[in-house]
């Protein structure tokens, strides 16, 4: 079955795992803006991370036949640094034009600090202004249903978002019902440990619906990994759902949001393949 | 909603071994801070509480467990946290 990525750091893995993915059927993944496991010194370092993710990373990609797109912000981790948080959403707009760009993400909570919420609503601001859509990052463990409820505090207090164009991601059975209660997206990731398990984002599944809902490997450089959303794919099949129940959480729904974002191009493997037929 | 596709036999059938694995993990680490040195102290830890909670949960009957569970571990929310600024742009 094709499937989509739509919450994977790219920049952390190797091309091998670009390699397996395609092996395991992805045929696109989304790559939000975050956390470097180190604090940058300047906004030139964003710089030079934003040109990473949308010059090198869709062509690294390309090669291995997965289309990359990808989200800019300064995560929330940084945004304890305001004055660094404002120089690099001053530069964000120069990358929004970019082909692969969906948006502004992952924007959101860490620690649900005053620091974090002062430059998570100057994204929003500017998400505002510029019509982008917005994947957002909640906070993990203890602070997830504090942060996510701020969270969706924050975005009703931006009348210019509608809710439809907002994923809350890294919701689990305590959280996904408030965002999609709101009017939002939620997205499941599916991490070793500290998120949810494939049997878990089944079991949302069956209880929250199929609509406006994912699942992501959120992989990156700690614990996690990128064959998350297959292992999601067989949980599914092994309880008997029906392949186009599962094939509208991992393929139709990243597609149906990333819809929204005007420069939102791809091209259906499907159609790759009835092109390339006589 | 899509309901579960297995009955309740089937989805027992499927996950007894992991959950069995999942309790002894647990109760192995529960003898694991006994046997070390401070045991008493960690008694008082409120983390040892959230985890007799979280257990007492497992075994009360009523459903919704892993939500319930969730808040146990959850900082509390306050409605009228203060909002920073709006837009300064």
């Amino acid at each position: 079955m094709h499937y989509i990525d739509p919450h994977i750091h790219m920049v952390c893995r190797t091309t091998d795992d670009y390699q397996r993915m395609a092996y395991m059927g992805c045929v696109a993944v989304s790559e939000p803006a975050f956390w470097a496991g180190f604090d940058r010194a300047c906004a030139a370092s964003f710089h030079d991370y934003f040109r990473q993710i949308t010059e090198f990373e869709p062509k690294r990609a390309a090669q291995y036949g997965i289309q990359h797109y990808s989200w800019l912000c300064i995560n929330a981790k940084e945004a304890e640094n305001v004055s660094l948080s404002r120089e690099v959403i001053s530069i964000i707009p120069e990358f929004l034009d970019r082909p692969n760009v969906l948006g502004l993400g992952e924007v959101g909570l860490n620690k649900n600090t005053r620091n974090e919420a002062i430059v998570l609503g100057e994204h929003l601001a500017l998400a505002a202004r510029t019509n982008e859509v917005v994947l957002v990052h909640t906070p993990h463990l203890r602070d997830k249903y504090k942060g996510t409820r701020m969270i969706i505090d924050m975005i009703a207090d931006e009348p210019a978002i509608t809710p439809e164009r907002v994923i809350i991601d890294h919701t689990e059975e305590h959280t996904v019902g408030l965002a999609l209660d709101a009017g939002h997206w939620a997205g499941l990731t599916l991490y070793p440990i500290t998120k949810c398990t494939p049997a878990r984002a089944a079991d949302i599944i069956e209880r929250f619906g199929t609509d406006r809902i994912w699942v992501n490997s959120a992989a990156d450089w700690g614990p996690s990994t990128p064959d998350v959303v297959p292992a999601f794919i067989q949980e599914m099949r092994l309880r008997g759902h029906p392949e186009q129940l599962i094939r509208k959480v991992v393929y139709e729904n990243p597609i149906a949001f990333f819809s929204q974002c005007s420069r939102w191009r791809f091209t259906p493997p499907d159609a790759a393949t009835t092109a390339a037929k006589p | 909603m899509p309901p579960i596709p297995m009955d309740a036999e089937a989805v027992l059938d499927r996950y007894f071994l992991e959950m069995r694995s999942k309790v002894l993990d647990l109760g192995a680490a529960l003898d694991r801070i006994e046997r070390a040195d401070g045991a008493e102290r960690v008694r008082q830890d409120e983390r040892m509480k959230q985890l007799q909670d979280g257990i007492g949960i497992l075994v009360d009957g009523g459903g919704d467990r892993a939500t319930r569970i969730h808040m146990i571990f959850a900082d509390e929310y306050e409605p009228d946290w203060p909002r920073p600024p709006k837009d300064r742009q």
